[in-house]
C-alpha cells in the first residue's frame, strides 16, 4: 500500500475544514429536512385535538384541549417549540400512549440497532464478494449469472421474501420461529434462532443492490488506462484488483453500501412487521396507523438522521481515500 | 415500427431481455384487458370453503372470505400498474422538467431548485410516503399523488447530472454563442439526448412504485377496500401462510414477475442506442 | 548474420465492430528488429500502429485477436505463451510506455511506489535497492529533485514529468525491448524536446532495443534507426530512417509528408486598414468572483489587445493552459470579459449573451476543435446546418434545402450527407460540417479553437486548404486558434503568442521569419522537430537556465521568468516587463533590448 507521504500541516488541516463543511452541511440539511416533515406533517386536515376527543365532544372541549396542545399557536412558534424540543432530546408526548415519545423510542432504537448491525455484517461482505467477483468476471459466465440474479433480487417485493421465509422455514420445515422476539436473556442459540429469518430477509432486499453498486463501481476503474498498464507491467489479476483498483473505487463502494444501508430504513418497515419484530420502523407503521403525529414525526427524524450520518460517513471516507484532496 | 421489425428486435434480446418483455407484455394485457376475462364478479362470494387450492372451477383458488382469486387478480393488478404507471410518469416529468429549468437557469435558481430536491431526497422514500400518507390520507389519487412526488427527486437527480453534461459540450456553445434562447438549448438541443438514459429511469422508478404502493398495501395504508391492488391482496389472505394459499402466494408471484420482468427488460435494452 | 532480436511476421488481427461484423486491424505485417536498434511504426489513426505495438507484449485490447502469424523475441514465440508465461515476460523482458502518462499512473499510489512495481513483482530487486535505482533513473531522465520526487503522487506532477517517470518505470527492469507508445503526444512541443532527449539518450546508453509508435514523422527521425509507414493495417513501406526521409517510395508516404509541412498561403492584397472588422482592447478574462480594479479571482487573459481586419487571419498560439480557448470564448460572448471591450465594425459589443442583437450574434461563428462534441449528435446533418439558416435569415423549405446543398458542397461534402446523422462520420467529415454551420450564418468572422488539432495530419492539412479557400473567395476574417506555429505561421496574416494569459509577442507574419523574437516565440519555434536526423540535440534534455536571484513574489513579474533562457538578473526580476516594438514589425513583452535578444533563438537551438 501506499507509503506515508509528506502530507504537509496544510494539507491536513485542508481536509479538516473540508469534513467540518460536510458535517455543517449535513446539520443544515436536517433542519430543512426537519422543516418538511413538520409542514407535511402539520398541514393536516383534522386536527389531533378534534380527532383525540371524537366528533361529540363540543367545541368548547376542543378548544380547550387544543390550547393545552399548543395547537393554537401560530406554526412557526410551534416549529421552534418541536425543534428545540427534538435538539434538547425531548419529542414531545405520544398522543395515543400517552406518555414521552423519546421514552417509547429508547425502547425499540436498541432493537432497530442490533437488526441493522447484524444485517450489515452478514450483507456488506457478502456484497463485496459478489460485487468485485462479478466485475472481475466482466462479462463471463458468473458475472452473467450473478447479473440477472442482482437485477431480480433487487425487484422483490420484501414481503414476498418474507412471506416464502415464513412458508419454508416456519411452515414446511419448522426449523426456526415466525416471530421474533428476543427474550431478555437470550442464549446465542436463542438469539440466532430469533435472528435468523428477519437478517435473511432483510439481507436479501439489500445485498444485491449493494452488489450491484460495488461491481459498478470496480468496473468503472477496469476500463481506466492505469489498469491497462498495470497488466503489461505483469502484474497478475488478484495483484491489479487489490493494489490498483480498490484504493480508487474505496469512495464509490463505501457510497455504495451506504446507500445500501440506508434503504435498509426502509426495508425494515415490512419486515418488522412480517415478523412482529418490535424495531423503529414498525413502531412508526403505528404511529401512521393511528395517526400518532409527535411520535411520527420523531421517528421519522431519526431516519432522516441516520440517513444523513451514514451519508456523511461516506462522503468523510471519500475524501480520505482521494489523494488529490489528502495530499493537495 | 412494423411487426418485422419488432419481431427483429426482439430476437436480438438476450434470453432474460425476452423473459422480461414476456412479463411486461402479459401484464400490461392483464391491466387492460383483464376484468374483461375475469370469470367472476370481483366481489362475489363464490365458495363455501377458503382458501380452497388450485381447482377446474377456481383456476387460483379461492381467499379468505371465499372469493376467486383469479378474478381479483386480474382486477388488483390494474390497480398497480395503472397507478404505478400515472405516478412514474409524474415523477419523471416533473423531475425531468425541473432539472432541464435548473441548468439553463442562473445559477441562484439551480442552487435552490438542487438544494430543496436534495433535502428530499435525504428522507429516505418509505418514510417520506409515510408522512405523507398519515398526513394526507389514501385515496387513490392522493397515492397517486404521494408516489409520484416521492420519487420527483430521484429522477431530478439523474436528469440534471444528465443535462449538466451535456449542457457542458460544445454543441450547446455553439447553440448558445448564436444567440439561442433558454427554452430551445433545454428542449432541442439537450433534451434529445437524454431520452434513453430517462426511459430506463422511467422504467426503474415504475418498479420502485409499483413496490412502494404494494409495501403501503400490504401495511394497509395503501389501496383502500372495496378497491384492492396487489398488495392489498397479500395483505387480506396473510392469514393464508399456513395453507401456503394461492390467494397469499399469486398475487406476492404477480407483483415479483412485474418488478423483476421490467428489470430484465431495462437492462437488456441496447445502450445508448447509438455508438459513441 | 545474427538473427534479429524481434521478428513479426505475416501478423494479422481482427476486431469485432459494434454491428458483430469483424474487421481487419493489422493485416498480414512482417518486420524485423536488430538488437540496440530502435524501429519506428508510423501511421495515422486506424494504421493498426498501437495494435501491433501492444501484440508485442502479447496483449490485444478487448474486442481484437490475433488470427495469424508470429511475434518473435529472440527465440521466445510470444503468441503461443499462455498468460503467467506472459505476465514474467512482461515488465520484466518487455516493457511499455503509454501514450498518456496522466492516465496511465494510478491517481491513488505515490510515483515511487509505481515505478519500482515491476522490479518487486517479478522478484528482480528488494524495495531499497528497486528505489535505490529509480532514483537514478531519475537523475539520468534529467527530473528534478530525483531523491524526492518518488514520494509526490500522480497529480503533482506535470505532463512530462509524468512520461519521463514512466520511462523509468519501464528501464527499472532493464528490459531488452521497449515499446514506446506515441509517448508524446499528449505533451505540449517545448516540454517534448526534453523527454525526446530523454528518452533517447537511456535507449542509446543502455543499448536497449526499442519500438517507437508515433504519427509523427519528424518525431520519430530523431528517435529510430528504422521507420515503418502503416495505413489502414498494412504496411506502406519500410526502411532506415533516412531513405524514409529523403527518397520515400511510397506515394501514401509522400503525402504524410507533404501534410507535415504546411505551404504557406498568401492573403488577400493589402486591405484598407480604415476601420478594422475586430478591435479588442485590453481584454482581461477569467473565472470567479471580479475585484475592484477588474480582475478575476483565477485570472486567464490579461490585458490583451489587438485587431483584426476583414478578410485577414490572425493566428493565436500558445500551449495548453495558455487561454487561447478562453479567447475565443470571451469574443463569442460565452464568457463575458471582467475589463476591456470587445468592438465589431466600430461598434461596442456587449460583454455576455445578453443584449447582443441577433446581427452581432451572426457576425461572429465559433467552430470548435473536437467535432464528435460540437455537433449534437441527436440532429442529422441537414437539421444542423438549416438551423442558422432559419434562425438568422428565416430560410425554410426548399430555399433552405438548396441552401444546405450549397454550403455542403462549398465545404466539399457529398449532398447525400444532409440526411445523415453525423455520428456516422468521419472526423474531417464532422469538422467540415462544423465549418459549414458557421458559414450557414453567413459570418464576418469565424474564430477556429484548434479545428485540426484533433485530426490526423492529412484531414488536417486539407481543412488548412478549405479555411484558406473560404478566406481567399468569401472574405470572410479568422482567428485562428493553434498549438502549432508551424500551421499558425502558414495560413496566418498575423500572429499572436500567448503565454499564461499575456500577449508576449504580436506582429505580422513575415515577423517572425527570422529573430529576434520574444524569448518564449524563440524556444517554441526551436522546439519543433524538423524533419532531419540530426535536429534534436544531445543531452538528459534537463534545462540548464540562467541563474536568477530570489525572485520578489509579491511583485507582477514577466510570466514566462521561470522558464526564460535569456532572463536576466537585477532587471527580469524587478517589475512587470514593458511592450517593445522591435524593428521587424513584432511587438513584445519583454525586459530585454533587441539587440540582446538577436541571440536568443540561436541560444535555445543550441540546448
Amino acid at each position: 500500500m501506499a507509503s506515508p507521504i509528506s502530507a504537509g500541516s496544510s494539507g491536513t488541516r485542508k481536509i479538516a475544514i473540508m469534513i467540518a463543511g460536510r458535517i455543517g452541511l449535513a446539520f443544515v440539511t436536517l433542519f430543512l429536512v426537519s422543516l418538511i416533515v413538520f409542514a407535511i406533517s402539520d398541514l393536516l386536515p383534522g386536527d389531533a385535538a378534534q380527532e383525540a376527543l371524537g366528533q361529540s365532544a363540543t367545541p368548547a372541549q376542543v378548544a380547550a384541549l387544543r390550547h393545552e396542545m399548543g395547537l393554537d399557536r401560530p406554526a412557526h412558534v410551534r416549529f421552534g417549540g418541536w425543534i428545540t424540543g427534538l435538539a434538547g432530546g425531548d419529542a414531545g408526548t405520544s398522543l395515543v400512549a400517552n406518555m414521552p415519545v423519546g421514552e417509547i423510542i429508547s425502547q425499540r432504537l436498541p432493537n432497530s440497532l442490533l437488526l441493522a448491525a447484524f444485517t450489515a455484517l452478514v450483507s456488506v461482505p457478502l456484497a463485496l464478494s459478489i460485487g468485485i467477483a462479478s466485475a472481475m468476471n466482466r462479462g463471463g459466465r458468473l458475472d452473467r449469472a450473478l447479473n440477472i440474479a442482482t437485477l431480480s433480487m433487487v425487484a422483490l417485493p420484501e414481503f414476498l421474501v418474507a412471506t416464502l421465509a415464513v412458508l419454508i422455514f416456519s411452515v414446511h420445515l419448522r426449523w426456526l420461529p415466525s416471530i421474533s422476539m428476543v427474550p431478555e436473556d437470550a442464549g446465542w442459540g436463542e438469539m440466532f434462532q430469533s435472528f435468523a429469518m428477519p437478517v435473511g430477509a432483510l439481507t436479501v432486499v439489500v445485498v444485491a443492490q449493494m452488489a450491484r453498486m460495488t461491481r459498478a463501481a470496480v468496473v468503472d476503474q477496469l476500463d481506466r488506462p492505469y489498469v491497462e498498464m498495470a497488466l503489461l507491467k505483469g502484474l497478475s489479476r488478484r495483484a491489479i484488483i487489490v493494489s490498483h483498483v480498490l484504493p480508487n473505487a474505496v469512495g464509490p463502494i463505501v457510497n455504495a453500501m451506504a446507500l445500501s444501508m440506508s434503504y435498509l430504513l426502509g426495508g425494515a418497515i415490512i419486515v418488522e412487521t412480517i415478523f412482529n419484530y418490535p424495531g423503529l420502523a414498525s413502531l412508526m407503521v403505528n404511529a401512521v396507523t393511528s395517526r400518532d403525529m409527535p411520535l411520527l414525526q420523531a421517528c421519522a427524524m431519526i431516519f432522516c438522521s441516520v440517513y444523513l450520518l451514514l451519508m456523511l460517513i461516506a462522503d468523510v471516507v471519500a475524501i480520505l481515500a482521494n489523494p488529490r484532496l489528502r495530499t493537495a | 415500427m412494423t411487426p418485422v421489425s419488432a419481431l427483429r428486435w426482439t430476437r436480438r434480446l438476450p434470453l432474460s431481455g425476452r423473459v422480461g418483455l414476456f412479463f411486461v407484455l402479459f401484464w400490461a394485457l392483464a391491466a387492460l384487458v383483464g376484468p374483461l376475462l375475469a370469470p367472476y364478479p370481483i366481489g362475489a362470494f363464490v365458495d363455501q370453503n377458503v382458501f380452497s387450492g388450485a381447482s377446474g372451477q377456481f383456476l387460483l383458488g379461492t381467499d379468505y372470505l371465499g372469493r376467486d382469486v383469479l378474478s381479483r387478480v386480474l382486477l388488483a393488478a390494474r390497480y398497480t400498474i395503472g397507478l404505478g404507471t400515472g405516478a412514474a410518469l409524474l415523477a419523471c416529468l416533473c423531475g425531468t422538467g425541473l432539472a432541464l429549468t435548473a441548468v439553463v437557469s442562473p445559477a441562484w435558481l439551480d442552487e435552490l431548485l438542487s438544494r430543496f430536491m436534495d433535502t428530499l431526497i435525504s428522507i429516505p422514500s418509505k418514510i417520506l410516503a409515510l408522512v405523507m400518507v398519515a398526513a394526507f390520507g389514501s385515496s387513490l389519487w392522493l397515492l397517486l399523488l404521494i408516489a409520484g412526488i416521492t420519487y420527483i427527486p430521484g429522477n431530478y437527480r439523474i436528469a440534471r447530472a444528465l443535462a449538466v453534461n451535456l449542457n457542458q459540450l460544445d454543441f450547446v456553445a455553439v447553440a448558445r454563442a448564436r444567440g439561442e434562447g433558454r427554452f430551445y438549448i433545454a428542449v432541442r438541443e439537450i433534451l434529445p439526448n437524454m431520452i434513453h438514459p430517462l426511459l430506463t429511469d422511467l422504467g426503474l422508478r415504475f418498479v420502485f412504485i409499483v413496490l412502494l404502493l404494494s409495501a403501503l398495501s400490504f401495511l394497509g395504508l395503501g389501496v383502500q377496500p372495496p378497491a384492492a391492488d396487489l398488495g392489498s391482496l397479500v395483505r387480506e389472505n396473510i392469514s393464508g401462510i399456513a395453507e401456503g394459499a394461492p390467494a397469499l402466494i399469486v398475487p406476492a408471484l404477480a407483483i415479483a414477475t412485474l418488478t423483476v420482468g421490467v428489470n430484465l427488460l431495462i437492462d437488456a435494452l441496447p445502450r445508448g442506442g447509438r455508438r459513441g | 548474420m545474427t538473427p534479429a532480436h524481434v521478428t513479426v511476421a505475416g501478423l494479422t488481427i481482427e476486431a469485432q465492430t459494434d454491428d458483430g461484423s469483424t474487421l481487419v486491424i493489422v493485416d498480414d505485417v512482417s518486420f524485423s528488429i536488430e538488437k540496440g536498434q530502435v524501429l519506428a511504426l508510423i501511421g495515422e489513426s486506424g494504421s493498426g500502429k498501437t495494435t501491433i505495438a501492444l501484440s508485442l507484449l502479447g496483449h490485444v485490447r478487448p474486442g481484437a485477436r490475433i488470427v495469424g502469424g508470429s511475434v518473435r523475441l529472440g527465440d521466445q514465440e510470444i503468441t503461443a505463451l499462455d498468460m503467467a508465461q506472459l505476465r514474467s515476460l512482461r515488465g520484466n523482458r518487455i516493457a511499455y510506455v503509454a501514450q498518456s502518462a496522466a492516465a496511465a499512473f494510478n491517481p491513488s499510489r505515490t510515483v515511487m511506489d509505481q515505478v519500482i512495481e515491476p522490479a518487486l513483482a517479478h522478484r528482480i530487486m528488494q524495495r531499497p535497492a528497486a528505489q535505490a535505482k529509480a532514483v537514478a533513473l531519475f537523475g539520468a531522465l534529467g527530473l528534478p529533485n530525483p531523491g524526492k520526487i518518488g514520494e509526490r503522487y500522480p497529480h503533482q506532477l506535470s505532463g512530462g514529468q509524468l512520461q519521463r517517470l514512466m520511462a523509468a518505470m519501464a528501464l527499472i527492469t532493464g528490459p531488452e525491448l521497449i515499446i514506446f507508445d506515441e509517448p508524446t503526444t499528449a505533451l505540449d512541443v517545448t516540454t517534448q524536446i526534453g523527454v525526446l532527449q530523454a528518452f533517447r539518450s537511456a535507449v542509446r546508453d543502455l543499448g536497449t532495443t526499442a519500438v517507437y509508435v508515433s504519427h509523427d514523422l519528424a518525431v520519430v527521425a530523431q528517435m529510430a534507426d528504422h521507420i515503418v509507414v502503416l495505413n489502414k493495417g498494412r504496411i506502406r513501406e519500410a526502411g532506415t530512417t533516412d531513405q524514409i526521409l529523403h527518397a520515400p517510395r511510397d506515394d501514401y508516404t509522400r503525402t504524410l509528408m507533404a501534410a507535415a509541412r504546411p505551404v504557406p498561403t498568401t492573403g488577400p492584397a493589402e486591405s484598407d486598414t480604415a476601420r478594422p472588422l475586430l478591435q479588442v482592447d485590453g481584454l482581461t478574462a477569467g473565472y470567479g468572483k471580479v475585484d475592484a480594479r477588474g480582475v478575476p479571482a483565477i485570472p486567464v487573459l490579461h490585458d490583451l489587445s489587438f485587431s483584426l481586419q476583414r478578410g485577414e487571419i490572425l493566428g493565436v498560439i500558445g500551449e495548453s493552459g495558455s487561454g487561447k480557448s478562453t479567447l475565443a470564448r470571451a469574443i463569442a460572448g460565452l464568457l463575458p470579459p471582467a475589463r476591456g471591450a470587445v468592438r465589431l465594425d466600430g461598434r461596442t459589443l456587449p460583454p455576455g449573451l445578453a443584449g447582443r442583437c441577433r446581427d452581432q450574434f451572426r457576425q461572429i461563428q465559433i467552430v470548435f476543435q473536437n467535432a464528435d462534441v460540437a455537433l449534437n449528435p441527436a440532429h442529422s446533418v441537414g437539421e444542423i446546418l438549416r438551423r442558422p439558416l432559419a434562425f438568422y435569415h428565416g430560410l425554410r423549405g426548399t430555399a433552405a434545402d438548396a441552401r444546405v446543398a450549397e454550403l455542403l458542397d462549398r465545404t466539399r461534402l457529398p449532398g447525400t450527407l444532409a440526411d445523415r446523422r453525423c455520428t456516422d462520420l468521419s472526423g474531417g467529415q464532422k469538422q467540415r460540417v462544423n465549418l459549414a454551420r458557421a458559414l450557414a450564418a453567413g459570418p464576418d468572422l469565424i474564430l477556429c479553437d484548434e479545428v485540426t488539432s484533433a485530426l490526423d495530419t492529412v484531414v488536417g492539412a486539407a481543412i488548412l486548404d478549405l479555411l484558406a479557400e473560404l478566406r481567399q473567395e468569401l472574405g470572410i476574417a479568422m482567428m485562428f486558434i493553434s498549438h502549432d506555429i508551424s500551421t499558425v505561421r502558414a495560413i496566418c496574416d498575423d500572429v499572436m503568442v500567448l503565454y499564461a494569459g499575456h500577449a508576449v509577442d504580436q506582429g505580422p507574419r513575415s515577423a517572425y521569419a527570422a529573430p529576434p523574437s520574444h524569448p518564449y516565440t524563440d524556444m517554441l519555434i526551436a522546439s519543433v522537430p524538423e524533419m532531419r536526423t540530426d535536429w534534436l540535440p544531445d543531452g538528459a534534455g534537463a534545462l540548464a537556465l540562467p541563474p536568477i536571484g530570489g525572485i520578489d513574489d509579491s511583485a507582477a513579474l514577466c510570466s514566462f521568468l521561470p522558464r526564460c533562457p535569456s532572463r536576466i538578473t537585477g532587471r527580469c526580476d524587478r517589475a512587470f516587463p514593458p511592450h517593445r516594438q522591435l524593428l521587424s514589425g513584432n511587438a513584445i513583452l519583454c525586459h530585454l533590448e533587441e539587440h540582446e535578444l538577436r541571440g536568443s533563438r540561436q541560444h535555445a537551438e543550441a540546448r
